[in-house]
């Protein structure tokens, strides 16, 4: 009982190295996960000076190599072409097209949510029915169904996925107006006299803005799946671009003896889902003051 | 013009909700009316601090509510300064909006939680244009040491402070705006007895030393007793006594207020009796004295007559008809 009550908390770490070793040993899942979307974020940023190869030059000499120390590092696909460098810049069309459709989600989900959840009667009726409508259908089929509208392109896909994604951004963002509407902190400042539009931007949007954040972090890697799903089933991004999606069903058909030609984009793919969604569930943890620890 | 001596004026103030038919939606009997507040009489002059107890249920909140302008009365006038509360505009709203400050009891939930506390704190004075940008931190650190607490907070946000500590920046932003009126619905309750000391002594401080009024909502009776010269005992939507606490609670003139009394815990006491009987529902009233069904002293003519409020001793008033305390004396 003694040391219990005697051990006082860690002293607080003085320099900012210090500082920042005791957030990384506090955090290490979510500091590894940042690292290695941010390696993607890099390879994607700087695919010319990183990727060996150009992502459709085809080597005549090799084809379905597999992963060998030498020029193909991780092989060649059915073409020729280098897989390492194709999935490099792959992480190119699977970052943007995920950053690309969750900001017209995200921004499309959040100017409905606050019309809905503020203005109320007629309007919020007419858009959440609105928004039921883009919810009926899950986003994939959604997106289907908007492809098959728009037609194909990378362009596309981050609009067909972008707008699937409104449905359930608005969805989160109306009942956060609604939730925080109802808090005593807006009834105060309207006490105080603050006009409604002072209490809308200082008091309701800094608060639904910050769950949005979250929930946008978390549905980037969504969205690259419902991408690279588009891609797979050949409907999303056309060939030969070097989507993952793309690459999966390209190798799909000699997965049996050249596993590395689906295995490769499909390991990228995989790890940089899990890599976001614990950056996501890291920055929920950041932003959210009921989950955030003290210190 | 000189200034009126009151600050808010109740006038046979009355609150009715809507509460549907008997039997449910697609009843056809007559619309029934709950009666939140039932012609409530009540005045708080500058400087004097009002205490309002009473069971759950008895109208409290609806009360404060219509002070503040959040609900306007059904019936009745709310004044004031002498103006109608939810009429305010203009120069009259600023002043009352300026003057008239709000402690919560969820302080943490009347603090906007993506707010520091320096922000938070500031807010009144940037809304009302009380200080120059340059003072601002200043002016906040002095608005926090005067409630107990160190200047560094400023940079802090709630979810990192304890329930004494928010509260205490709730009072901070209340004082802000130097206002006229606290206003405050159970301030002090669920907090640990030494915490809530603490903030009992501020309040009475700050009150003796600025000079502000105070209109206290509280269950506590002890806490009525410590922080306000007057009380109001409030019972089924109607003011039931009213005078000096001291007064009230030593020599209670109604029932109603005896029976609060009892039941308030002692130290060193066993817990008395709870008050028997149920209250009787807000919606369906029996003719007569509300408290008849519960009251002791009741005899035949409580429930065949209602008893109204009116004056029984210097500064005094209740409402009923065979008071514990002399006779009432009838207009
Ligand atoms: N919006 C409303 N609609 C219908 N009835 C209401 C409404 N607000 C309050 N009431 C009723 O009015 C009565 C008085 O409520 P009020 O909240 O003022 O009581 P209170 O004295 O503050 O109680 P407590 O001590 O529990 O806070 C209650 O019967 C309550 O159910
Ligand atoms: S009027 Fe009668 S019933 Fe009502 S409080 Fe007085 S004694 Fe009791
Ligand atoms: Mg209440």
């Amino acid at each position: 009982m003694a040391d219990v009550a005697l051990s006082s908390p860690p002293r607080a770490a003085h320099s900012r190295g210090a500082m920042a070793w005791a957030y990384v040993r506090g955090h290490v899942w979510f500091v590894i996960a940042a690292v290695v979307v941010g390696a993607y974020v890099f390879a994607a940023a700087f695919a010319p000076f990183v990727a060996p190869f150009a992502p459709t030059e085809q080597d005549m000499m090799s084809f379905m190599a597999p992963p060998a120390w030498g020029a193909h590092l991780l092989g060649t696909d059915s073409f020729g072409q280098d897989l390492l460098s194709r999935t490099i810049y792959g992480a190119r069309y699977a970052l943007l097209i995920g950053l690309g459709a969750v900001a017209i989600g995200a921004g499309g989900g959040l100017v409905i949510g606050l019309a809905a959840g503020l203005i109320g009667g007629r309007v919020e009726w007419a858009l959440m029915r609105l928004v039921d409508s883009l919810l009926a259908l899950p986003s994939l089929i959604m997106a289907i169904a908007f492809i098959s509208i728009l037609g194909q392109g990378v362009d596309k896909v981050v609009l067909a996925v972008g707008v699937a994604l409104i449905g359930p951004f608005s969805r989160t963002v109306r009942g956060d107006v609604l939730q925080v509407k109802a808090q005593p902190f807006v009834e105060a400042a309207r006490l105080m006299g603050v006009g409604t539009l002072a209490i809308v931007w200082r008091h309701i949007i800094p608060n639904v803005i910050f769950p949005l954040a979250v929930q946008a972090t978390i549905r980037v890697s969504y969205a690259i799946l419902v991408s690279s799903g588009l891609s797979f089933i050949g409907i999303g991004v056309t060939p030969p671009t070097p989507d993952w999606g793309l690459m999966i069903a390209e190798g799909r058909s000699f997965v049996s003896f050249a596993p590395w030609i689906a295995g490769v984009p499909g390991a990228a793919l995989a790890v940089l889902l899990i890599a976001l969604s614990v950056v996501g569930d890291g920055v929920r943890e950041q932003f959210d003051p009921k989950l955030r620890k003290e210190g | 013009m000189s200034t009126p001596p009151e600050l808010f004026r109740l006038l046979d103030v009355e609150k009715a909700y809507d509460v549907g038919r008997k039997g449910g939606l697609f009843a056809s009997g007559p619309r029934r009316r709950l009666a939140a507040l039932d012609g409530v009489r009540l005045s708080l002059k500058a400087g004097e601090s009002v205490a309002i107890v009473g069971e759950s249920g008895s109208g409290k909140t609806t009360l404060l509510r219509v002070l503040l302008g959040l609900t306007s009365p059904t019936d009745g006038r709310a004044l004031y300064r002498e103006k109608d509360i939810t009429l305010l505009q203009g120069d009259d709203r600023d002043r009352f909006c300026r003057e008239v400050a709000m402690i919560y009891q969820d302080a943490r939930g009347s603090l906007n939680p993506r707010m520091s506390i320096l922000d938070l704190v500031a807010e009144p004075l940037d809304h009302h244009g009380l200080c120059k940008p340059s003072e601002r931190r200043d002016r906040v650190a002095a608005l926090l040491s005067r409630v107990g607490l160190p200047p560094e907070m400023m940079e802090r946000y709630t979810s990192a402070l304890s329930g004494g500590q928010v509260r205490r920046v709730a009072i901070a932003r209340a004082l802000a705006s130097a206002p006229a009126v606290l206003v405050a619905d159970e301030a002090v309750s669920g907090l640990d007895v030494s915490t809530q000391a603490q903030l009992l002594k501020l309040l009475r401080d700050l009150q003796r030393e600025m000079g502000v009024s105070m209109l206290f909502i509280t269950h506590d009776l002890g806490v009525a007793a410590y922080l306000c010269e007057r009380i109001a005992v409030m019972y089924l939507g109607r003011i039931v006594e009213t005078g000096l606490t001291k007064d009230v609670l030593s020599a209670p003139a109604h029932p109603y207020t005896r029976a609060l009394l009892n039941a308030a815990p002692k130290f060193f006491e066993p817990i008395a009796e709870p008050l028997g009987g149920e209250i009787p529902s807000p919606i369906d009233l029996p003719p007569g004295c509300r408290f008849a069904g519960r009251c002791p002293e009741a005899r035949d003519d409580c429930r065949a007559r209602d008893p109204e409020l009116v004056a029984g001793a210097p500064n005094r008033a209740f409402a009923c008809l065979h008071p514990l305390i002399g006779e009432p004396a009838f207009a």
